[in-house]
């Protein structure tokens, strides 16, 4: 193990070089542009031995992952924001084909007005296409899922984007642990891949039409994936945890067990949010926060569990999600307690939008009202924190 | 006082055209353009070059520099054929 | 020590501020610290006034708000003040280390400072002595030393070496040259009397 002071977008591409995918495939954007740049000059200096393609979009970048993939190669690219709206179509074809591709996403607003800054409308916007969705906390744990992802996706044979906040972590330089090259090797082992085209004995046929007689088994196939890839997601994390002591689940409870405020956040956002929960305790007001790590599939049991005996909860949503009723985090948690008889309220709080910074200062602010609704106090339920009104 | 979002223009629209004359770039500057209009030939070279629309003419005659918004670059003074420019350094 | 020290760069695009901040953070965690080393991010342009930050700290530093309240702010080039509001956020008890010829004293009457603890070093003319072109990043990190005792000078001035020299594998001599220039602004920093 080796201590660096790495940005995410450094330790994210530290982690692609000591992966040493068969293929990468990528168009640089911002922020994720130096991921890709230090992945090309790990190929220009031969530290890997990669295949690196670089296209002339990510819809290409998208498409050439796939046909490698199902070459059977271990395929890796990295993107953000317009990139990942720009790869939409093939994002889907990628996860059908339940092809292991593993994605380094960087959050970034989506245009219009053009904004280069952090939000999570860019992985929101793609929430349903069937990828595994991890955010990260910290450039630490971006460096570590990157890895894990690997090994997740080729358990599940589904694609895994790790993503980690635009410039917020993209651009920080940070103290990293790092692995050595070796300790990834063995901890991936030989790739794994669902099939390949390139076997000629045994001939496929990858990407057939598909129409009203099979299409609806195919996708309830798919969904089955994605309804087990919890306990692969589980047991990948607590591997990595074992073998080099950092322990990751699905969701990142923090003093929760008796909190009765709690705020859901993901994202960076979490570490600022958990200095203020450690504050508010220390005047003895029992908050908690859950910071949700992965988003699809979607953690509904620990959902659950943490939340279903909070008297309040906030949820903190870095992306509008146009529905006219808050964020999309926002509806997801809300749908995911409604089992729960007598469910807490939630309240939803959208804020640092096209990188409009979060201090602690309005976390707290956040907490106070929460509070406030928890004494009985009526507050709105979707609100916009840092706005100018 | 920067406008909240109920007192802005649908669609991010700019409704005011060429507002980018209010940002002022002339504090960017750590050398300043001084013309010697001794040697001035009012070939207007500069006014082609300078990228910051800085260079101030008057009935064909160059007049001076607009200091709001010249940015130190020195284009002006590398291309001037006849050095009827210099780049001073600018005072604190 | 305070749980994080909090510092904030003023520069100006392409003098530096940034790879200050990176140069200093990584020294940092030579030491055995917790570190964040970010700029501020718009549309880079050479000239432009821009920030750059620190964190450090002995425990690990979850928090990830831009800095608003620094206790150190550096600046690097001496016509930002006329401009930028470098006091800003900066607290009574607050270290501001400023490049420029004039002494704390004709600083501190100048910008009207109170309270707060003023340092000047003339790092354009040190770099034009070492490097022989008026970079004033690295001189700064030899002031913030002596300002502050923050590091351990030979420790970061170790620190600094080996990362210029990946960087400038192949030009040995801006590494001297620059080591040079921060161990003379270590010396010539003033404080008040």
């Amino acid at each position: 193990m080796k201590i660096k002071a790495l940005t995410a977008n450094e330790a994210m591409a530290e982690a692609m070089r000591q992966i040493n995918p068969d293929v990468v495939a990528a168009y640089p954007i911002t922020p994720a542009t130096e991921i890709v740049q230090h992945f090309a000059s790990f190929v220009a200096d031969g530290l890997v031995t990669t295949e690196f393609v670089p296209v002339e979009s990510e819809h290409s970048a998208m498409s050439a992952c796939i046909g490698a993939a199902a070459a059977g190669a271990r395929v890796m690219t990295s993107t953000a924001s317009q990139g990942l709206a720009l790869m939409h179509e093939v994002l889907y074809i990628a996860a059908a084909l339940r092809l292991p591709i593993v994605i380094c996403e960087i959050n970034r607003a989506l245009s219009a007005p053009i904004n280069i800054h952090c939000d999570h409308s860019d992985t929101f916007g793609a929430r349903d296409s069937g990828w595994i969705q991890i955010y990260s906390e910290d450039s630490q744990e971006a460096y570590d899922s990157v890895i894990q992802a690997v090994k997740i996706a080729e358990e599940a044979f589904l694609p895994v984007m790790v993503t980690a906040d635009g410039f917020i972590l993209s651009h920080a330089m940070q103290r990293i642990e790092v692995l050595e090259d070796e300790e990834v090797k063995e901890f991936l082992g030989e790739p794994k891949t669902p099939y390949t085209v390139l076997d000629t004995d045994n001939p496929i046929t990858v990407g057939p039409l598909d129409l009203q007689d099979y299409f609806f088994e195919h996708k309830r196939q798919e969904a089955e994936a994605m309804r087990l890839a919890p306990p692969i997601i589980e047991k990948v994390g607590k591997e990595f945890g074992e073998r080099f002591g950092r322990y990751y689940g699905l969701v990142d409870p923090y003093r929760l067990e008796d909190a009765e405020v709690a705020v859901v956040v993901m994202g960076s956002t979490a570490g600022t949010a958990k200095e203020v929960v450690d504050k508010l305790r220390e005047e003895g007001k029992p908050a908690g926060l859950l910071r949700m790590r992965v988003l699809r599939p979607l953690p509904l049991k620990e959902i659950v569990e943490n939340l279903r005996d909070k008297k309040v909860i906030g949820v903190m949503d870095r992306a509008e999600g146009m529905s006219g009723f808050g964020g999309p985090l926002y509806t997801e948690i809300r749908s995911g307690l409604y089992d729960v008889p007598s469910h807490p309220p939630l309240y939803n709080y959208i804020y640092g939008l096209g990188g409009r910074d979060i201090k602690p200062e309005e976390i707290e602010e956040i907490f106070k009202e929460l509070f406030d609704a928890a004494a009985g106090k009526e507050i709105p339920l979707v609100n916009y924190k840092g706005v100018r009104e | 006082m920067k406008e909240g979002w109920k007192e802005l223009p649908i669609g991010a629209i700019i409704k005011e055209a060429g507002s980018s004359i209010k940002f002022e770039t002339g504090d960017w500057r750590t050398r300043k353009p001084v013309l010697n209009k001794e040697k001035c030939i009012n070939c207007l070279f500069c006014w082609v070059f300078c990228p910051d629309s800085s260079i101030i003419v008057e009935n064909g005659e160059m007049k001076g520099f607009l200091y709001s918004h010249c940015k130190g670059c020195g284009i002006c003074a590398e291309e001037c054929p006849v050095k009827a420019i210099e780049m001073v350094k600018e005072e604190v | 020590m305070k749980d994080i020290i909090e510092i904030r760069w003023h520069g100006r695009g392409g003098q530096g501020a940034k790879t200050a901040a990176l140069l200093f953070g990584e020294a940092a965690l030579d030491t055995g610290m917790y570190i964040q080393a970010f700029p501020e991010y718009g549309p880079e342009r050479t000239g432009a006034p821009v920030q750059s930050f620190n964190r450090l700290s002995k425990k690990p530093i979850r928090i990830h708000s831009g800095i608003t309240n620094p206790d150190i702010v550096l600046v690097l080039d001496p016509t930002l003040v006329k401009k930028v509001n470098v006091l800003e956020g900066l607290p009574e008890d607050g270290v501001i280390i400023i490049n420029t010829s004039k002494s704390p004293q004709e600083i501190r009457e100048e910008l009207g400072i109170q309270g707060r603890k003023v340092f000047t070093v003339d790092a354009y003319d040190i770099a034009m002595r070492t490097i022989g072109r008026p970079i004033p990043n690295t001189p700064m990190l030899g002031a913030l030393i002596k300002a502050t005792g923050i590091l351990d000078f030979e420790k970061m001035l170790e620190s600094v070496r080996a990362k210029l020299q990946r960087k400038f594998r192949t030009r040995p001599e801006i590494v001297d040259k620059n080591i040079e220039a921060i161990k003379l602004a270590y010396q010539e920093t003033k404080g008040e009397e």
